[in-house]
């Protein structure tokens, strides 16, 4: 892989952006206004008004606040703010970095966060799956970082190949400067393949990332057929010839190597297969900035808490540890997580909006897994958990806040001063008790 | 034939869950599974990949929904290995949901909206009508003398069926779209879902939940086709239908609410702030 990004030389320092136009700063001075008018009056945590405010009254904002600098877009179904932060972690090597930790990954986040650090180069975005065309269109050169796609909130986006259409048309006509994208996914690798007719760099560095979730992509994208997953590492169409690509830098358990015969161990802070191959994207991605895959996996195998997830609180001198899982792809990976354990876990779903407002995919999430276990379904949508526990032979009960969760735990298997308990929940879910511990 | 006298497993057949899998419709494979289980009768769910050769011995045959390219090739492979013509009028039953409903039926429409021949297996027919996608609570009453109660559950779909005079609805719809202004029947009744009318064991839907999670007297209904006379679920399973009772009250106070997608308990704060 060659780091043929911008500031390809580690040793030079990127160039500073240049100064933000006076009506933009105007803008900016009256979101962050607007934002702080917000927290105070207790309206909301603020910073998304603001930015909504932003955007609605300067079009162009978003592609004002980034050019002349070095950006980079996540999307993807699963792991984008995760893989975000990584990036962020990987381009501090290099100066400031502009990013929205915050997971507010459309308009109006972006420009909040592009305001907040106007001197930074570089920048590194969380994108939306349905926004990351038009933002594509207003960032124009970007190094594209597409991470996976699969089955999630149905109810707004219908089907999961119309997204890989969108996206692979945006690549088709927008001038990207590299495109990183994980060869594991048949649906991101014919996506990414827009690049490749578009205008832009038509340099695609394909991840190894070890991706298992393949029930999305049974069709071939390309051609209608079906797709034959294994050998392990492979997959193709037979009808058409469409198959996975030799990757520039893939995981090997758990060991980062690239095609250039480095082989790199990742001594990762978070736990789990998922994060690993969002520290290969991220990487994979950091290459593009001129950053070396040790100096990038030095400076992200630290991160041990996103955006409070991951992160050990204590609730009712319970010591519990909040995992995100929104769709039967995390599930299978926050289930995988979780698996060396057999003391109790939490399992939480909404089915808000942001959710998705039909949690019939619970059952596409194998919660045999959890059988031997005393589990607790919690959230607002407890009752479907709690039927789908019951189906599935797993000893369960009913909550409906989490520390009420952590009581019922504690009624039923006593106190567990030493254990931490995983409570695994879906966006709104884990907002929610992410709440409850910080209240 | 009583369960309880049966020298075989039950075969309950899971077709194409790769093609017809995307909602989560797998999940009435295993709720039928266990519901016989439960009262010490043998049950095993075969799933079906597509290409391989479907069981001609399935007691029940179940079907799910999917996006439109994968489900005309589903019905392609239906309609080429003609298993599940055989197995119906040989007296299986057949549970279909959603895609697997319309593609069970004359015809519907292919990812390009021109028709595609259907299996026939029930006399509906599905159009797209250019009405905007039906997505959302979905809860209907029983009008089929099956004493089932309400059923609720979540649809999503863009085609509209046509109910032929060979076919009864599952259901009339209280609230929701169902089978749409196309399924609207002589009376002026909004219809839902499709049953055979000539005694075929056939019963399409568009309920997601999926169906038979939430409405566990439809499925005790298709597994009494099959068995019988069903015992009562043994004490110690009977957690499963307190709690699927609890989760149809919510459902059905939510949508009697008003509260079709959901997004009624946001506040003022909520929506001003375009928050979820």
């Amino acid at each position: 892989m060659s780091p043929d990004g911008p500031g390809a030389s580690p040793d030079r320092a990127d160039p500073p952006p240049p100064p933000i136009r006076p009506v933009a700063r105007a803008v900016l001075g009256m979101a962050s206004a607007i934002s702080r008018l917000s927290r105070r009056t207790g309206f909301g945590s603020g910073s998304v008004i603001g930015g909504q405010f932003a955007v609605l009254v300067h079009r162009r904002l978003l592609s004002q606040l980034t050019a002349g600098r070095n950006v980079a877009l996540v999307s993807g179904t699963n792991g984008k703010t995760t893989t975000n932060h990584y990036l962020a972690r990987a381009l501090g090597t290099r100066g400031p970095v502009a990013t929205n930790a915050d997971g507010a990954n459309m308009d109006a986040g972006m420009v909040v966060a592009l305001g907040a650090a106007p001197d930074a180069t570089n920048a590194t975005l969380e994108c939306d799956e349905l926004w990351l065309p038009e933002v594509l269109r207003q960032v124009g050169e970007a190094v594209v970082v597409l991470l996976n796609l699969s089955r999630d909130q149905l109810d707004r986006t219908q089907e999961v190949r119309a997204i890989a259409s969108l996206w692979r048309d945006a690549l088709a006509t927008c001038p990207t400067r590299a495109v990183v994208a994980n060869a594991d996914d048949p649906l991101v690798v014919w996506a990414a393949g827009g690049a490749l007719e578009g205008p832009g760099a038509r340099s695609i560095t394909w991840v190894g990332t070890g991706s298992w979730w393949t029930l999305d992509a049974t069709g071939c994208p390309a051609c209608g057929g079906r797709i034959r997953f294994g050998p392990p590492q492979g997959w193709s169409c037979p009808s058409c010839g469409f198959a996975r690509p030799s990757c520039d830098l893939w995981l090997d358990g758990d060991t980062l190597c690239t095609a250039s015969d480095e082989t790199i161990a990742l001594p990762l802070a978070l736990p789990g297969r998922a994060n690993q191959a969002n520290a290969a994207m991220a990487t994979a991605a950091a290459a593009r900035f001129g950053i070396g895959t040790q100096s990038a996996v030095t400076a992200l195998a630290g991160v041990d808490d996103i955006a409070g997830r991951y992160r050990t609180e204590t609730v009712d001198g319970q010591q519990v540890r909040l995992l995100l899982a929104k769709n039967p792809a995390g599930w299978q990976e926050a289930l995988e997580m979780v698996d060396s354990s057999d003391a109790p876990a939490v399992v939480s779903i909404n089915a808000r909006i942001a959710d998705g407002r039909d949690p019939s995919w619970l059952w596409d999430v194998p919660f045999e897994r959890l059988a031997g276990r005393f589990v607790v379904a919690s959230g607002e949508r407890r009752h479907d958990l709690a039927v789908r526990l019951g189906y599935a032979g797993v000893d369960h009960a009913c909550a409906s806040s989490l520390s009420e969760a952590v009581a019922v735990v504690q009624r039923h298997s006593g106190r567990h001063r030493d254990t931490v308990i995983d409570v695994i929940g879906n966006y709104t879910a884990v907002q929610d008790h992410i709440g409850e511990v910080d209240r | 034939m009583s369960g309880a006298t049966r020298d075989t497993a039950v075969r309950i057949v899971l077709l194409y869950p790769e093609l017809l899998g995307t909602y989560g419709d797998g999940g009435n494979a295993i709720i039928l599974a266990q519901r016989l289980r439960w009262r010490g009768i043998d049950a095993e769910v075969i799933s079906v990949g597509a290409d391989d050769a479907v069981p001609t011995s399935g007691d029940v045959y179940v079907l799910g929904g999917g996006e439109d390219g994968p489900q005309v090739e589903a019905c392609r492979q239906l309609a080429a290995q003609g298993v599940l013509t055989r197995a119906v009028a040989g007296g299986s039953v057949v549970f279909a949901v959603c895609a697997g409903m319309q593609l069970i039926g004359t015809e519907f429409p292919g990812p390009d909206g021109a028709p595609v021949a259907g299996l026939g297996l029930v006399d509906c027919a599905t159009v797209r009508t250019g009405e905007k996608r039906a997505v959302g609570e979905l809860l209907t009453t029983t009008d089929t003398g099956f004493d089932i109660g309400e059923l609720t559950g979540f649809e999503n779909h863009a085609g509209r069926t046509r109910l032929g005079p060979d076919a009864r609805p599952l259901g009339v719809v209280e609230a929701g779209v169902g089978n749409g202004s196309v399924g609207v029947n002589a009376d002026g009744i909004r219809t839902e879902g499709v049953v055979a009318g000539d005694g075929a064991k056939v019963v399409g839907t568009y309920l997601h939940g999926p169906a038979l999670a939430r409405n566990p007297r439809l499925a005790d209904l298709l597994l009494g086709w099959v068995v019988g006379e069903l015992p009562p679920l043994g004490v110690e399973h009977r957690q499963v239908d307190e709690e699927a009772g609890l989760l149809r009250d919510e459902r059905l106070a939510a949508v009697r609410a008003g509260n079709l997608d959901g997004v009624l308990h946001r506040t003022w704060k909520d929506r001003l702030l375009g928050r979820n």
